[in-house]
């Protein structure tokens, strides 16, 4: 092992690179308490916001916890660039300079799957107070293994439809009163964009790369990127072929949906409609008249999406214990009511559109509630898997051909499964 | 054993001490550093910094990268499972291995010929006295000192779909393509970019080769009657050719190590049309965590490199003119 950390130490020049938590407590008490010394624990978390009012509230949190525990020497907001989050946090743990704690998006599978999480639910479970049934269980499920919690949903936003009324009205369109579908944001978008030269609709943060992100559509026509347990690709699906079809008519038919190379930010104006994540609505400035609506229906009916955060308390933290009882204090009711002004909360007790309208300047407590506190607990996540990286490019090379006036939508599938297979075989 | 070996120690160094030097340790010192010594120190003193840097970035790490590429390293948990040649192996197994390297050549052949043959050109063009000439100079080099990821990005605005580049060929009534997106004409793009980015330095090398020519000879040629092409071929280019030697050197290498304009510019796309061999590294040790494969990929592009420069040196006495 300290081989490996010292040949992991050098990595970076060449190309460039176990302590239990608290043990299974019987009794439901309290956490074992710490025994080192005063002032000799620092903790570090990793986090990719860069966000000024966000890392101020980590801080007061962080400053109110070391307060009442004398062994905290220092805590840490460590921001990384999120573009590089998975890179750079990976690039730590092989150089020995793993942070304590970490927040954690599509690399959690592979670092549950590496034993490198250490399990939260003794710790969550055994501080008072902090109620762990009160967590819902579409949230929890993407971070747990074998009943075991180990990241905390500390975020949970849900996608949703943006729509921009102004452009809307100028090409003499109008949204259903209710029951809107795919196929109908397409025909407005096609009409939107043939009135005004505006895009029609855009998927945010797809731009023909991460098509993880099309779960946001593909979902609605019943199709998922593989099963259950993620043994077996389902890319070459009807139901994915359906979807797909859809897309590739909405770019090269009929012009609803700008084609690859072609940037259109909603938030600028852009676009008719986006799918984003309720979060991205920070980005309204009020340029354009807008609405925010739950996902269109597919052929499959409604359904919701998810895009979660976790975090977690890495194994090879020198002070686990400790760590492991900080991310409770972070995460217990009080402070998630302060974080969820930030980041929809896991927790049932804090989600209802008056709450969550309190902190959000953007959207109405009734559009919070049908975007964001009636989806969550029916909602899916993003296809996410073991070797996340490895899957989505592949994948992306593959998918690369669909992108084309004449592609063949059921071959380029099949050709995703057979990139994908072997990985998803693993 | 000599005369001197049977006297008194003591009487020794006083018989061998030099008038005002009283001192034996100052006097042993000084016999220790003989001229021969002392030039040895300050050559070894001077070339001691390239040393150790060659050492510890450039022995230390491929000595590291042939212990990775022998291992499967789990990065998450830091433990290293021997596995002795799977990895290279693996390179036969690769499906993408083939499309990687193809790309490369293609990019390495293109930037070269391209690098080397506009780089000449300019510098035949502004290796005269006329108006401007300082202008023209400075404008085609200032692209080498510009960074290269800001760079990239201006271009990949430029050559979007609906970039400035087709909206300057719609003004002309031309339907310009979508660069980035199409495997030709985004590898095109990539190449282009690459060549106008860093001939500077290609000009600037064979601009100082030029003038190095004499005078004497272009004079004597054409009083013989020698045409522009004849004394290009006969007198610029054999006088120029260790310049030619070292720029086209330079540039392969250079190709060969091309990594951010890729990442910035098409992130290897569309398809692995874009994906060279270093980026292909990249993507395997950082991105997907293949830090024993990449390390494999690593050594196989330092063979290549190396081969390649070899060859060129090999080649050399063939047709650089003072090699003969």
């Amino acid at each position: 092992m300290n081989t490996a950390k010292k040949l992991a130490g050098a990595a970076a020049l060449a190309t460039a690179a176990i302590v239990a938590l608290a043990g299974c407590s019987a009794s439901p008490a309290a956490p074992a308490p710490t025994t080192a010394a005063p002032n000799s624990v620092a903790l570090r978390m990793t986090v990719w916001t860069s966000n000024e009012a966000q890392l101020a509230l980590f801080a007061s949190i962080a400053d109110s916890y070391k307060a009442t525990h004398p062994e905290i020497k220092s805590i840490t907001f460590e921001s990384l660039p999120f573009a590089d989050y998975n890179t750079t946090l990976t690039t730590q743990i092989a150089g020995g300079n793993a942070p304590d704690l970490a927040w954690m998006g599509d690399l959690s599978k592979d670092l549950i799957a590496s034993d490198a999480l250490l399990p939260l639910t003794p710790v969550l479970k055994d501080t008072k107070g902090w109620g762990y049934d009160d967590l819902l269980p579409s949230a929890t499920a993407e971070f747990s293994r074998d009943g075991q919690l180990y990241a905390y949903p500390f975020s949970n936003s849900p996608y949703a439809l943006y729509v921009n009324k102004d452009l809307l009205a100028a090409a003499g369109q109008s949204l259903p009163a209710e029951g809107l579908t795919w196929d109908q944001v397409s025909t407005i978008g096609a009409a939107v964009n043939v009135a005004t030269g505006k895009a029609g609709f855009v998927i945010r943060d797809f731009d023909f790369s991460a098509w993880n992100t099309l779960a946001t559509v593909w979902t609605g026509w019943g199709a998922s990127a593989w099963n259950a347990d993620g043994t077996k690709c389902t890319f070459d699906d009807d139901k994915m072929v359906g979807a797909f079809t859809f897309l590739h008519d909405a770019v090269y038919k009929h012009s609803a949906m700008p084609g690859p190379g072609t940037k259109a930010d909603f938030f600028a104006g852009d676009s008719a409609f986006t799918v984003a994540q309720v979060s991205r609505a920070s980005l309204l400035t009020g340029s354009f008249g807008y609405d925010v609506v739950p996902l269109p229906a597919g052929p499959a009916g409604t359904y919701s999406v998810i895009g979660q955060a976790g975090m977690g308390v890495l194994r090879t933290s020198a002070h686990p214990q400790e760590a492991g009882s900080f991310l409770a204090y972070l995460t217990g009711p009080e402070n998630s009511a302060k974080l969820s002004q930030f980041f929809p909360s896991a927790r049932k007790s804090l989600l209802s559109g008056e709450k969550l309208a309190a902190n959000n300047t953007k959207l109405t407590a009734e559009q919070l509630q049908s975007v964001v506190v009636d989806q969550i607990p029916g909602a899916v996540t993003l296809p996410n898997h073991t070797s996340p990286a490895e899957i989505a490019q592949k994948g992306k090379t593959a998918l690369d051909a669909m992108w084309k006036p004449d592609a063949d939508v059921e071959k380029v599938l099949g050709s995703v499964c057979s990139a994908i297979s072997p990985l998803l075989a693993k | 054993m000599t005369a001197g070996s049977t006297l008194p120690r003591e009487a020794v160094t006083t018989a061998s001490r030099a008038p005002g030097d009283k001192d034996p340790v100052r006097r042993r010192a000084r016999r220790f550093w003989t001229m021969r010594r002392r030039d040895a120190a300050a050559g070894y003193l001077f070339i001691a910094p390239q040393v150790i840097g060659v050492v510890l970035f450039v022995l230390v790490p491929v000595g590291l990268a042939i212990v990775y590429s022998l291992n499967k390293w789990n990065i998450f948990t830091g433990r290293l499972s021997f596995v002795g040649g799977a990895n290279y192996a693996a390179l036969a197994a690769d499906p993408q291995l083939p499309s990687v390297l193809g790309a490369t050549a293609v990019f390495s052949l293109g930037v070269v010929v391209l690098n080397i043959a506009l780089g000449l050109g300019l510098a035949v063009m502004l290796n005269r006295r006329f108006h401007g000439v300082t202008f023209f100079r400075t404008l085609f080099f200032s692209p080498v000192v510009i960074s290269v990821v800001a760079w990239t990005l201006v271009w990949g605005f430029l050559l979007q779909d609906n970039g400035g580049i087709n909206a300057v060929l719609a003004q002309l009534g031309i339907h310009g393509p979508n660069w980035l997106q199409e495997g030709p004409t985004a590898m095109g793009a990539v190449i282009v970019t690459q060549v106008i980015r860093s001939v500077g330095v290609n000009m600037v090398l064979f601009l100082s080769a030029l003038q190095g020519v004499p005078s004497e000879l272009y004079e004597a040629a054409r009083i013989d009657g020698a045409g522009s092409r004849t004394i290009f071929t006969r007198i610029t280019l054999p006088l120029i050719s260790p310049t030619l030697l070292l720029t086209s050197i330079i540039t392969i290498v250079g190709a060969l190590q091309a990594f951010a304009q890729i990442a910035v510019l098409t992130e290897g796309g569309p398809a692995l049309s874009t994906t060279v061999l270093v980026y292909y590294v990249f993507q395997q040790a950082f991105t997907f965590n293949n830090i024993g494969y990449g390390s494999t990929l690593a050594l196989m592009l330092l063979t290549f490199v190396m081969l390649l420069t070899v060859l060129q040196w090999q080649l050399r006495r063939k047709w650089v003119f003072y090699e003969h």
